[in-house]
């Protein structure tokens, strides 16, 4: 059964094969860096391959069989690519869990995978597993990265990765051969990972992966970029995503560049000045992030700063992104960009760590169409791209030159697109998943025997540049009560785009009109308000507070017009609104760890004021659950304020006024 | 399996969490303390053993600070001994106490604001630094070999309490919760044999009470730290410390494991005060 003598892989068929080319043909070449004591530590091709073969002898020490599941649970460490990397050669299946994760997520996910190994990056975690374990421990043997507090656990299951490294090396006469066969034999369409998506709907579902999906993917989507071996990317995003691991893995193995990882989560934004990444993925809330920081430290600026500031970036919005795609310019646009370059883009860029970026990708969300073009008048090549883990990340994405901010652009190499006639995209690659683990009804029901995949989104084709535009997951996309379409993600997504609304939830599936619960930006909005002199003590006070309200109201206005313009959409105008009394979070259940809105959960918990939005009351008294990072629960009690928000007449109704006079 | 060795059994007993609590490090001995005609302390005598927490509660005015002054040497008890590691203990300069290991933190944070965390850390460690004046004015030789070393200690300790974001920053822009834990920081770069927190808890909130109480315990089970400590927090001394001393009005009212401190009715009548006929 092991396909090792197609054509089609005249290349290494596993990802420890392409460990082993890599080192042998870069030996010298920066693999993995990561800071540690303020210093950037970094680690050869040649090196990382010698503490993978360590760690993986180290673990067959242990006895890791075939077949074996390996849980990872850590923040990005060459340490834990490394472990997985170990876990692939024993011929095991490494999964990568959320390290942020509570309890009893990772129960279920520990318990449906039946991990016999757990690599832990720390305390932390080694407890989290113990809880989840329950009163039967069913993890064999558990490795952790970081000693610290480790003292005191007297359990003989329990080893520093150094002391399993230690083994490795003292077994290799012993093991070496064995470790030697089992990586020979791993085939091209054995399991590579598996990786539990977030589960908007329902329990996660662990997503197989071969190494035929990660390698074919990695390899075009690496041609597809031009990526080499001298790019840097820094991974900082959940091990557990899809993402990161084919960034950080597989094309960071098929093209043989170097990851770097930061010093801690707080730290990332320095670490990424000073490693000056060429290829960078972020979520749009990072670019969102970036851009309100500079946005809120240049009102602090001096007077010159802020007119220099604004003259240039008003040429940067005109001209930036022509110059970037290599359209035509005139000499003297040219000339003032190159002037600003050297005054305002080159200086924020490196502020930035963008000074590098050669390809950047956003996706996730939608992103600002300001955002997006704020980088790209920089000069960053920022695109976006669709995907999911079921194709192992990679759907459509954006060529260079042809980058708008309404699309997703053109289908990645080998991935074929279709649309079904209830409007929800189909898509077939070599990237497509293997299953889901033990669970065929739903491979079944995602997978069809021709290999088209579901993707839950509903989209279209732009009739004039022939680019996917998404508009929202199928199954969200309704009726209102009148008939007219309802696809709340749309609204939302134009809401989020004001800096001081973090979150939107948009009701009115099978409802006579539309509302919405807002949850504010507190560092936009914390910000605003230290400026204009308002005090307040809680979120809770400034997310009730009247100008807040007034500012949100005015937000929703406009949003209302620009829906109003669009003859499908326009019944999801907003009638009424409340401003939330606490960030939705992901501890509580009300969003998934990549942050997305689980609509049925807020359905439940917020029935009551769900309710009130519809009745006409103007305020109502809520008591909510909330759940602390320790995962202790506490009861948050509001009386919130409901405000209607002023709609537009609808672009269907107006023509047929017009028609009528 | 467990591939790691087991340490040789040290003395002295372990506790229950599998900490080693060895012999007396300090011991005071009928300690009176006046200012003038107030008695701040009147005959105190406790001991602090290697290896525990252990703490010393009261009311406001019980001569808590001044206990802890005595121990640090910073104060001279008219009457009394002072112990430490088997010798009598005279009156010394606060670099002597530095030097004999013994660091602290302060109630009212006493860092430099102007400087970086990092700066102030390596401000730890200056009793350590044997560079000449010139040498370091020149950054050359010894000097900078020192400073590589200390600086690498002193990563340890950033890496340990986890303010490696904030390492290059001012402290004066800091909050007061990370302020603590670079005093803590600074403490910690002298590797002291004792380490004497005053209030570490003060004016926290719930989660940064709970980030300190962990370093706390970290510090004391990864470095074998002795400390002593005074808080107000009862929470968080009975769950921290290994043996507890009260004191009321200059005079020790209690001196157990935090069990037989709670249980003790003096300290009850202390707290939460005694009905007067």
């Amino acid at each position: 059964m092991k396909d090792t003598t197609t054509a089609t892989a005249a290349h290494p068929v596993s990802m420890p094969a392409l460990l082993a080319r890599n080192a042998a043909r870069f030996p010298g070449r920066p693999a993995w860096r990561e800071k540690e004591f303020g210093i950037w530590q970094s680690w050869t091709w040649a090196e990382a391959a010698q503490q993978v073969r360590e760690i993986a002898l180290g673990f067959l020490v242990l006895g890791l069989e075939r077949g074996d599941h390996v849980a990872v649970i850590g923040r990005n460490r060459p340490a834990h690519y490394w472990s997985m990397l170990a876990a692939q050669m024993c011929g095991a299946v490494p999964v990568p869990l959320y390290q942020d994760a509570v309890a009893s997520e990772t129960e279920y996910v520990l318990g449906h995978c039946r991990a016999r190994f757990a690599v832990c990056g720390d305390q932390e975690q080694v407890d989290k597993i113990i809880e989840a374990e329950g009163e039967t421990p069913t993890v064999e043997q558990i490795v952790y990265t970081d000693k610290r507090g480790m003292r005191k656990y007297d359990d003989g299951r329990m080893n520093w990765l150094e002391h399993v490294k230690a083994e490795g090396r003292a077994a290799e006469q012993r093991l070496g051969a064995e470790l030697d066969a089992r990586i020979a034999a791993l085939g091209y369409d054995d399991t590579a990972v598996m990786l539990y998506t977030s589960g908007t709907t329902g329990r996660p579902k662990g997503v197989v992966l071969s190494n035929r999906n990660v390698i074919e993917t990695a390899k075009s989507t690496a041609e597809f970029d031009h990526l080499r071996a001298s790019e840097d990317v820094l991974a900082y995003l959940p091990m557990a995503w899809v993402g990161d691991f084919i960034f950080s893995a597989g094309q960071a193995l098929w093209a043989g560049f170097c990851v770097n990882c930061p010093e801690s989560a707080e730290t990332m934004m320095t670490d990424m000045r000073e490693i000056g990444p060429t290829y960078f993925f972020a979520p749009p809330r990072v670019f969102e992030g970036q851009l309100t920081n500079v946005m809120i430290r240049m009102e602090d600026a001096g007077r010159f700063k802020r007119w220099l500031f604004d003259r240039f970036m008003r040429t940067a919005r005109r001209v930036g992104p022509a110059i970037l795609d290599g359209r035509q310019v005139p000499a003297g646009d040219r000339l003032a960009y190159a002037l600003g370059n050297v005054f305002i883009y080159g200086p924020l860029k490196n502020t930035l760590g963008l000074s590098r970026i050669r390809v950047g990708y956003t996706a996730g969300e939608a992103i600002g169409p300001e955002i997006f073009d704020f980088y790209r008048s920089l000069g960053i090549n920022l695109k976006q791209l669709y995907g999911q883990t079921e194709a192992t990340v990679f759907i459509t994405q954006q060529p260079d030159g042809e980058v708008r901010p309404d699309t997703v652009g053109v289908p990645s190499p080998g991935v074929e697109l279709r649309i079904a006639d209830s409007g929800e995209v189909f898509y077939r690659s070599p990237g497509t998943f293997v299953e889901y683990y033990r669970n065929p009804e739903s491979t079944a029901s995602t997978k069809d025997p021709e290999g088209w995949v579901a993707t839950g989104d509903a989209g279209f084709f732009d009739p004039e540049t022939g680019h996917l535009r998404i508009i929202d997951r199928a199954k969200d996309v309704g009726r209102m009560a009148d008939g007219s379409m309802f696809a709340p993600k749309y609204v939302e997504n134009k809401l989020k785009f004001y800096p001081n609304i973090l979150e939107a939830v948009v009701l009115g599936n099978g409802r006579d009109y539309c509302t919405a619960l807002i949850n504010i930006d507190l560092q936009a909005v914390g910000n605003w308000a230290e400026r204009n002199n308002i005090a307040y003590a809680s979120y809770q006070e400034l997310a009730g507070h009247p100008q807040v309200y007034a500012t949100i109201k005015a937000h929703i206005s406009e949003v209302n017009a620009s829906v109003a313009q669009d003859p499908m959409l326009s019944g999801c105008q907003i009638h009424r609104f409340l401003v939330l009394h606490k960030e939705l979070d992901a501890d509580d259940g009300e969003m998934t760890r990549t942050r997305k809105v689980k609509r049925a959960v807020i359905g439940e918990k917020y029935a009551d004021l769900i309710a009130a939005l519809y009745d006409g009351r103007d305020s109502i008294y809520t008591e909510t659950e909330v759940t602390y990072e320790d995962g202790r629960k506490g009861r948050l009690k509001a009386t919130l304020r409901i405000e209607d928000a002023p709609v537009f007449p609808r672009a269907g109704a107006v023509a047929e006024t017009r028609a009528a006079a | 399996m467990n591939l790691a060795e087991t340490a040789p059994a040290p003395e002295g007993h372990v506790t229950p969490d599998g900490r080693r609590i060895g012999g007396v490090l300090m011991e005071m001995r009928n300690i009176t303390l006046r200012f003038g005609g107030v008695v701040a302390i009147k005959d105190i005598s406790f001991d602090i053993r290697e290896g525990e927490i252990r703490a010393i509660i009261g009311p406001n005015g019980a001569g808590k600070s001044s206990m802890l002054n005595v121990i640090s040497g910073f104060y001279v008890p008219q009457e009394g001994e002072v112990w430490f590691r088997g010798q009598r203990r005279g009156p010394m300069k606060p670099y002597e106490v530095a030097r004999l290991g013994i660091a602290r933190t302060f109630q009212n944070i006493a860092l430099f604001d102007g400087m970086s965390v990092l700066d102030n850390i390596m401000t730890g460690r200056l009793t350590m630094m044997k560079a000449s004046m010139l040498e370091q004015a020149l950054w050359w030789g010894r000097a900078e070999r020192e400073e590589v070393a200390h600086r690498e200690q002193v990563e340890k300790i950033i890496d340990f309490l986890e303010i490696q974001a904030i390492r290059k920053t001012p402290v004066g822009r800091l909050p007061y919760g990370l302020k603590k834990r670079v005093e803590l920081a600074r403490a910690l770069a002298a590797e002291p044999k004792l380490l004497l927190l005053d209030e570490p808890m003060a004016g926290m909130n719930v989660e940064e009470k709970e980030d300190m109480s962990r370093f706390i315990l970290d510090v004391n089970d990864e470095f074998g730290t002795t400390i002593a400590l005074i808080e107000h927090d009862m929470g968080v001394v009975m769950d921290l410390s290994d043996r507890v001393v009260v004191m009321d009005y200059g005079r020790k009212i209690g001196d157990g494991t935090p069990a037989e401190v709670r249980s003790n009715q003096a300290v009850i009548d202390a707290y939460l005060g005694v009905a007067h006929e």
